[in-house]
């Protein structure tokens, strides 16, 4: 049987999605399901003074309207809201109490009939508020930012130290740059709306769907919030429409339609509306500065990274913005400094590659500058500042296939016909312009629980409560149990999404892919054990001698690894001990090795067209070649990547939330104004794995999720440098912005 | 007011209040068609489409009063798991669908170019679905598929 790792195999989920079968959080439905409205403040902060509730309630259809005055009792600290990946600070609390403390923060659930019913009457709720002094501009309140105290969270990052004399080298560089850059909010804006149905089951307990990234973190939040026992909350979320980080942390919608449920004792589905959406977390704003100083040879000599990141005022989000600078070059003189901006607005939260594609935005722009300063194809400015060693923490890479990518990315794309001049290349009336910048991420991996369940006629169920949110974690871990256990794929079954199964991390930081299926293969260690044993006792049986590591599992046997004549089939041994299904379930945890540094790199090369009167930019061309460990199914594997392309060119030219930062409010908060890129903005896209042998885990996996992102905005940005001549170094790239 | 919608071929009664209840809402809730998806309900996404007596519409958009009479497809009437409509397998075979929510959208609209125009070029197929939002960036898999499901494939 030809294995399956590695191959282009479509997703066994695919059919259910492309028939509609494919049930979503809000799609679950029960006889007599209550749908809640949830009614959001206008002003950014202060305190609600009055709520009247009692339009609404007159409404025929409606149930009831839950407030913070008449809510069920909720936890009153803050350790019960801090869920696994929560920030330091003080969690935010829907419904608690009178406090504002953004704009559109849940102050209200109007729970009816029907969700038309719901929606009228919220509309009907009428607040008066005592309004306080609100600060929403990072620009504003970047003087008083404060310096952030590590670790960021559980799953937090500590940033490097400085090294060598990083003042001293920069005084002395023959060739320097120094830029301030700028990436602001942006949001997720899954295409799914968020929301939860909450069934409350005849017994009382709570079977809860919702849309998110992990349901064991969702339900010990919820347990914790609403003091429950993990025994009576059931969290599911079988498919989820997009999250990319908004679904990391547990979100408001679970906790009104729990609230509602508990208060009622009903079934309940809140779904927010698209609006909405926009009081969740946010990519934060980052306004950043960069120094670099060159020997006249082009060798990098000293970076300076600061970075002022967008908190809210009651939790304290970051991740390692800065330290990425002096970790992707070589250079013996690094400095970093990273402070908070305290705004009135939700916490900022992970969102698709978190820090790296802001903090990359920032470096691989300033790179690309030196290179003009130092007349430098930026490329070969690239390989002469090449590292072979983390000098964050002075250790080697387990592996880095880098200059592989750059090789390859350069050769696809036609790099060496470059004419380094700006405004040099054209098409027609279009300046042509090429860009280049590198990217990088790392590649972690997760202590993560795995059941296998086998049974004798050859099918298996592989269960963990780990999450698909459209990555492709069916499709691989039905693939790599299929091949560990020697079985066809279709008879492999795979259950996720589930807070019963054995226990996952949230699905996020690209994960995912090396944790799972490493812990399917440690699972299947155990059943290929159990059934060594079943084997030996048959009789005469040909691996009676054999040691577990000797024998691997292929095409339904068990099979001696020295000589392959020798075998038992798996039917046979169980049947003859008597045993109609094996079931192993086995943790784990990765070897703690600090000793090399685990990372994903990227060489990314754009071609803009602009046409110049106008300024329109196009994204003709991407080349994006990836050296990101083993490949597990180049079908979703490319799916990953171009879709962070995607992702890439709306960074570099459309995204951005615009808020009015007089109210205190988010001024496009709809998928109509909020732009992000659609058909006409999405042409060629070619996407390279460059091999990369990595031994970090059995399985060689890196993990593929965000790495395509990263370095995509600023080879957009140094490609429209090329063709204009104009360096724009705030995104998004709007043409404006190209005009004297 | 009794309203009879015909879905996917068979003629369904309900009850609803409002004449302009969108049609998005009555299919996912009263009726259980949950293949239609709600991503906007302001006629920005198209995650809503359904098929209209042939023309791709935003269900969200379309009062339920207008939809009477009209023969609506959904996407659980266009093909089944056993046998899928063209588009549909292409979806799956040129990996168009990645978190699946925008799939509803982009398959019924190009279904419906495809019944209109069967072999359309890779400008009417991306002008076909220049409205149709996917947060995933499927757009150029999307495009291959319909090119796949025309019988052409894309260069
Ligand atoms: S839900 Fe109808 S267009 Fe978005
Ligand atoms: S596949 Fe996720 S939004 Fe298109």
């Amino acid at each position: 049987m030809a294995p399956y790792i590695g191959t282009a195999t479509s997703r066994i989920d695919g059919i259910a999605k492309v028939t509609g079968a494919a049930k979503y959080a809000a799609e679950f439905n029960v006889p007599g399901l209550l749908h809640g409205s949830v009614v959001t403040s206008t002003i950014a902060k202060g305190r609600i003074t009055r709520l009247d509730t009692s339009a609404a309630m007159r409404v025929k259809g409606v149930i009831d309207v839950l407030t913070h005055e008449n809510r069920p009792p909720m936890a009153d600290n803050d350790q019960a809201y801090k869920d696994d990946v929560a920030p330091p600070g003080s969690p935010f609390r829907p419904l608690y109490d009178d406090k504002i403390k953004f704009n559109l923060q849940p102050i209200a659930l109007v729970v009816a009939e029907t969700s038309e019913v719901a929606r009228f009457a919220a509309s009907l709720v009428t607040v008066e508020y005592e309004e306080v002094a609100h600060v929403t501009d990072i620009f504003a309140a970047r003087d008083a930012a404060v310096p952030i105290k590590p670790p960021a969270s559980p799953v937090g990052f500590t940033p490097p130290k400085a090294r060598g004399q990083p003042n001293r080298a920069l005084a002395r560089a023959a060739v320097r740059h120094e830029g301030e850059y700028y990436v602001p909010i942006e949001h997720h804006n899954p295409m799914e709306l968020y929301g939860a149905t909450v069934i409350h089951e005849s017994d009382g307990k709570l079977t809860v769907y919702d849309k998110t990234q992990g349901v064991q973190n969702v339900q010990r939040y919820l347990c914790g919030v609403f003091g429950m026992k993990p025994e009576g909350v059931r969290v599911l979320s079988p498919f989820v429409g997009g999250a990319f980080g908004s679904g990391l942390r547990p979100q408001f919608e679970a906790v009104l339609a729990v609230l509602a449920a508990r208060a009622l004792e009903r079934s309940v589905r809140v779904v927010l509306t698209r609006p909405q959406m926009y009081a969740l977390g946010y990519r934060p704003a980052m306004v950043q500065r960069i120094a670099l100083g060159a020997d006249a040879d082009g060798t990098l000599d000293a970076i300076a990274h600061d970075a002022v990141t967008a908190t809210s005022q009651f939790e304290e989000y970051f991740r390692q913005e800065t330290g990425w600078s002096g970790l992707l070059y070589k250079c013996a003189n690094a400095k970093y400094e990273h402070k908070l901006a305290r705004l009135d607005l939700p916490t900022s939260c992970d969102m698709r590659a978190p820090s790296a594609p802001t903090a990359l935005f920032a470096l691989e722009s300033a790179m690309d500058e030196l290179a003009v300063a130092l007349e430098l194809d930026p490329l070969e400015l690239r390989l002469r500042c090449y590292s072979e060693r983390d000098q964050n923490h002075d250790r080697p890479f387990s592996s880095k296939a880098l200059r592989e990518c750059y090789r390859q990315g350069a050769e696809a794309f036609g790099w060496n016909k470059r004419n380094g001049a700006p405004r040099s290349m054209r098409d027609g009336s279009e300046l042509v312009g090429w860009g280049m910048a590198t990217g990088i991420w790392e590649a972690l991996q997760m202590p993560i629980t795995v059941r296998i369940a086998l049974t004798a006629n050859g099918s298996a169920e592989v269960a963990c409560a780990t999450s698909d949110i459209g990555t492709g974690t069916y499709t691989i871990m039905a693939q790599v149990a299929a091949d560990m256990l020697g079985l066809p794929l279709e008879n492999i079954s795979i259950k996720l999404g589930d807070s019963t199964l054995p226990n996952s991390p949230v699905e996020g930081g690209s994960w995912i892919a090396a944790s799972v299926s490493n812990g399917i293969a440690t699972t299947v260690a155990a059943v290929r054990n159990e059934l060594l044993e079943l084997a030996k006792k048959v009789p005469n049986s040909p691996l009676a001698n054999a040691a577990p590591d000797e024998v691997k599992l292929a095409d339904g046997m068990i099979v001696d690894e020295r000589d392959g004549s020798r075998s038992v089939s798996i039917a046979d041994a169980m049947r003859h001990g008597g045993v109609e299904r094996i079931e192993q379930e086995e943790t784990t945890n990765p070897t703690a090795d600090d000793s090399r540094a685990r990372n994903t790199h990227s060489a990314v090369f754009a071609e803009v067209k602009i046409d110049e009167e106008i300024g329109v930019i196009r994204v003709t061309r991407v080349v994006s070649a990836i050296a990101g460990g083993r490949v597990l199914n180049t079908k979703t594997a490319s799916s990953q990547i171009l879709g962070s392309v995607v992702w890439g060119i709306g960074m570099a030219l459309h995204e951005e939330t615009l808020i009015d930062h007089k109210l205190g409010r988010v001024m496009n908060a709809n998928i109509a104004e909020y732009h992000v890129p659609v058909n006409a903005d999405v042409h060629d896209i070619k996407v390279i794995f460059v091999h990369e042998h990595d031994d970090s885990n059995p399985l060689g996996v890196k993990g593929l999720g965000e790495i395509g992102i990263i370095g995509v905005a600023p080879a957009i940005a140094n490609a429209v440098y090329h063709a204009t001549g104009k360096r724009v170094r705030d995104l998004p790239i709007t043409l404006d912005k190209l005009h004297p | 007011m009794p309203y009879t919608l015909t879905v996917n071929g068979s003629e369904r009664s309900l009850e609803s209040r409002d004449p302009d209840q969108p049609l998005l809402y009555v299919l996912r809730n009263a009726l259980g068609f949950t293949g239609p998806k709600f991503g906007c309900g302001l006629g920005q996404c198209g995650a809503c489409t359904v098929i209209a007596d042939g023309s791709p519409i935003r269900s969200c958009q379309l009062p339920i009063s207008a939809a009477q009479g009209m023969k609506i497809t959904t996407i659980e009437g266009l093909g089944t798991i056993e046998k899928p409509h063209p588009v549909q397998a292409a979806f799956i075979e040129e990996a168009a669908a990645q978190c699946g929510y925008c799939t509803n959208g982009m398959v019924m609209t190009s279904a419906a170019l495809l019944a209109q125009n069967p072999k359309p070029s890779v400008e009417e197929v991306k002008q076909a679905l220049a409205g149709n939002l996917c947060r995933c960036g499927t757009h150029d898999r999307v495009l291959r598929a319909v090119m796949r499901a025309s019988g052409r494939q894309k260069t």
